[in-house]
């Protein structure tokens, strides 16, 4: 395999992260602003990608900003919100086709980093102040966007587990943020609160493609460290959880025709412990991929679903299972999805079993290195994480799990909430 | 095995039609860790009339039986192919559309092995009375799912409301009664029907030895024997040029009400020059209106008819078309009369050349964005072959594209009588 050669400079008060490389047609940069979550300021921060992309101070307007992109050959950009572990994460990302491919575009790069860098730093303003019109409208999309969650049920389903497990902890609260705290952020709240962002957000910038990394490390730092001055150190440490004795079931009722069954455990295993690279191979035997137990059970030996999987948040340690069945096969499904995960906690797979698994789990990992953004994230993953497990020491580590590994994190993980959205029917119709 | 050089991508393709009719496109990108393989056939959810391989009338089958058929190649008499794959560090996947159905693999290790998987798994077909009972109840819980997705229902609204004939008016997955009649016969039917070699295109991008994989695959067709395939004769209704319903309404129980706005685009058969013509100044100008901060996305925005969720998109096969407009808005009447006033003031309208310079600069900028993707050079290169189109000239051709040939294409894009609406709103 490719060796990845990431290089990391700290810049002070800003890590720039360089990744040459020939693979793809497009250059990427994506800056990430990485702060606690709290209620206090999720809201702003789900605002806030929307209304950097509405203009700038020399592109005053989305058209004009949009034109000066498209001028770029087609340069993408797109900032969003995140949650990673009790984090949230604003990313900005350009995206530009690599110059070479292109007759007498010689500026580009230039041209996209200065770009970048007005998104960031010299937002559209109105004095000390965002533009009122541009941040009422965009707390209107924001509303809408909060209201509409519930027609997408798998999200939705997602979303009520994640209430219902993680009530009282910093990771239950919704990355699209509150309407009622909405009403009280305005154009000047909003830019009082960017500018802080700004001086205090943890920020990493990744610049991956075809590049001359002395080029990227001359200029950059120039261009985005000038209206900055430092961040703070704070870590952001999982809260802890109330363990409760039997898990919790919650059930919801809907006009829907298919029911979600999601359920949360606790891995009690994250990122920057030794048994992670074990928790990764428990989920693939489990729930991961088209081999995996859910699949196989719930879906081909049982037919009661079309997808049935489980998926990990790696830094707040859950293991999450997603399955879409019919209303009535609720207790039949349940059962079998406990079934599993007994079966893994009694080491019931075998040596081929593991083997098969841990090549799947390579393979996925390089092909998300095949793709840019992936990449970058994998890569970042690190820095969420606050230890450095490198691509490659994530493939090899995998490469040593046993099976006793996997059967001790098996039997770490707890069952905590069962959530189901079903019909209308009344909930006798199991 | 013809070898293309492309020098503007910086990519080579190797190809070559097999005796039995397949054709074989390799692609190696070595830089990729990654190899992706597609077998495709040139057969999906509207080919529903038909004449069966070695009989001359036409039958019709039931609704949903491609897609079927897609989810039953997996499995075997002693096995599951999800399995064979795994075993190899692969990880298999397939889809149906309207026109197509698919398998593929994408691998890091035992490249060739995998392809050879594949084709056999594809070529292979075992289908049983039970096996089929028992694909239904996993299929009406994808049905299901798809049924409780606005956003699909609010598309296949808009298509129903388009196309009063034609089978893209089917759901790719029939309904769950439909594929209640779907019998083993039925399935073998259609296998034997249409996947002969020759209407399929096997195509493999990625880390590998050209040379040697189309060896491997040669070798594996010649130790097959295939019946003789005579022409394909399929059936599709005439279709008339104006949609069938104006304005469809459909209840669901949604928080925020959704619009969608359709363009039955122009059917009229093309030369291949034409149509790839067509088909790009289709997609570019929907993206000069209605993107971030194009002129019609603004003045929606600025109304406050659209948000998040607003999106477009366009379609261009061989015997039918549509562009689509769609949003979250809690003024579905609103959003459709004035999407639709807009679109119709498109005929007197004129491009600039400096805003047909800046949307071939866009167009190619994003092309060349979308091949990072191997999946997506190898299904797109699939698409425009079945035209006829290789997929690696379109930059040339958007660079040639004129103010002309964008004006004179907007000055006959829309009418009134092919535009059809379709909302979502709560009881």
């Amino acid at each position: 395999m490719e060796s990845v050669n990431e290089k990391i400079i700290n810049e002070g008060n800003f890590r720039l992260h360089i990744v040459p490389t020939s693979k793809y047609k497009t250059i990427n940069i994506v800056v990430k602003l990485k702060a606690p979550l709290s209620r206090d300021t999720i809201t702003k921060r789900a605002l806030l990608p929307y209304v950097l992309q509405q203009g700038t101070k020399n592109f005053p307007s989305r058209t004009d900003l949009q034109n000066k992109l498209d001028d770029l050959y087609g340069a993408v950009l797109a900032i969003n919100g995140s949650k990673k572990g009790e984090n949230h994460i604003i990313s900005v990302r350009l995206e530009i086709a690599n110059p070479k491919f292109i007759p007498n575009a010689s500026n580009l790069k230039e041209e996209a980093l200065q770009i970048l860098q007005e998104i960031i730093f010299n937002p559209k303003t109105n004095g000390g102040s965002f533009e009122e019109t541009i941040v009422e409208r965009e707390k209107e999309t924001l509303r809408h966007k909060i209201d509409s969650i519930i027609d997408e049920k798998m999200s939705y389903a997602n979303m009520r587990l994640i209430d219902e497990m993680c009530k009282d902890e910093a990771y239950q609260l919704h990355v699209n943020g509150y309407k009622e705290d909405l009403d009280e952020i305005n154009a000047t709240s909003l830019y009082t609160y960017y500018q802080q962002i700004l001086q205090e957000d943890q920020m990493d910038v990744y610049v991956l493609g075809d590049i001359d990394q002395k080029e990227i490390e001359q200029k950059l730092p120039t261009l985005l460290s000038k209206s900055r001055k430092g961040e703070s150190a704070e870590e952001t440490k999982t809260s802890s959880y109330q363990k409760k004795g039997e898990p919790k079931e919650v059930i919801e009722h809907q006009d829907v025709q298919q029911a979600k069954l999601h359920i949360g455990y606790r891995t009690n295993t994250i990122f920057s412990d030794n048994d992670y690279f074990a928790l990764q191979v428990f989920n693939g035997l489990f729930g991961g991929f088209p081999s995996s137990k859910l699949f196989i059970n719930v879906r081909e030996k049982n037919s009661l679903a079309y997808y049935a999987s489980s998926r990990l948040e790696s830094h707040k340690g859950l293991l999450l299972v997603f399955s879409g069945i019919a209303p009535t096969d609720y207790e039949k499904a349940k059962d079998i999805i406990i079934e599993q995960m007994n079966a893994m906690k009694n080491g019931d797979f075998t040596e081929n079993e593991l083997e098969e698994i841990k090549g799947l789990i390579e393979n996925q990992l390089l092909e998300t290195m095949d793709h840019p953004q992936g990449f970058i994230e994998l890569l970042y993953q690190q820095v969420i994480g606050g230890k450095q497990i490198t691509p490659e020491t994530l493939m090899n580590q995998v490469k040593q799990v046993t099976k006793e590994d996997v059967i001790k994190v098996a039997n770490k993980m707890e069952e905590d909430t069962i959530y189901l959205l079903t019909n209308k029917g009344g909930s006798n119709n199991e | 095995m013809n070898k293309l050089e492309y020098d503007v991508i910086n990519e080579t393709i190797y190809t070559e039609q097999l005796d039995n009719g397949l054709t074989v496109i390799l692609l190696p990108k070595n830089d990729m860790a990654k190899t992706y393989g597609v077998f495709s056939t040139d057969y999906g959810s509207i080919d529903q009339t038909f004449v069966p391989i070695e009989q001359s009338d036409y039958i019709t089958v039931p609704e949903g039986i491609a897609h079927f058929l897609e989810h039953k190649l997996f499995e075997k008499e002693d096995r599951d192919v999800f399995a064979d794959f795994g075993k190899q560090g692969a990880s298999p996947n397939a889809y149906t559309s309207f026109t197509k159905t698919a398998y593929l693999f994408s691998a890091t290790t035992n490249i060739e092995k995998n392809v050879e998987t594949l084709i056999d798994f594809v070529q292979d077909p075992y289908f049983s009375e039970e096996s089929v009972e028992k694909e239904k109840g996993i299929i009406a819980q994808e049905i299901q799912m798809y049924n409780d997705q606005p956003d699909w229902q609010s598309f296949m609204g808009t298509i129903k409301g388009m196309f009063q004939n034609h089978p893209v008016n089917i759901d790719i997955a029939g309904t769950v009664d439909s594929i209640k009649t779907i019998s083993k016969d039925d399935l073998y039917t259609c296998y034997n029907t249409f996947y002969h070699p020759e209407n399929m295109v096997l195509f493999i991008a990625g880390n590998f030895d050209p040379s040697s994989m189309m060896e491997m695959v040669k070798t594996n067709q010649s130790n097959k024997t295939f019946k003789k395939m005579e022409e394909l004769q399929r059936d599709y209704p005439e279709e008339p040029k104006e949609v069938t319903e104006k304005e469809t309404t459909i209840q669901m129980p949604v928080s925020v009400p959704k619009c969608t706005v359709g363009i039955k685009e122009s059917n009229q058969p093309l030369g291949k020059a034409k149509f790839l013509k067509r088909d790009l100044c289709q997609s570019m100008v929907l993206d000069f209106y209605f993107a971030k901060g194009g002129p019609f996305y603004q003045e929606l925005y600025e109304d406050k008819l659209i948000d998040d969720s607003f999106s477009f998109e366009t379609n261009l096969e061989k015997n039918f078309g549509y562009s689509l407009i769609s949003s979250n808005t809690a003024q579905p009447n609103v959003f459709a009369s004035k999407v639709k006033s807009l679109l119709l003031s498109t005929n007197e309208q004129t491009f600039t050349e400096e805003e047909v310079n800046r949307m071939k600069n866009k167009q190619i900028g994003h092309l060349l964005r979308a091949m990072n993707s191997l999946e997506f050079i190898a299904n797109k290169y699939i698409h425009y072959s079945t035209l006829d189109i290789d997929l690696f000239d379109i930059i040339p051709t958007i660079q040639s594209l004129t103010v002309e040939d964008m004006n004179q294409f907007i000055q006959s894009w829309i009418e009134e009588d092919r535009i059809a609406i379709c909302k979502i709103v709560a009881e």
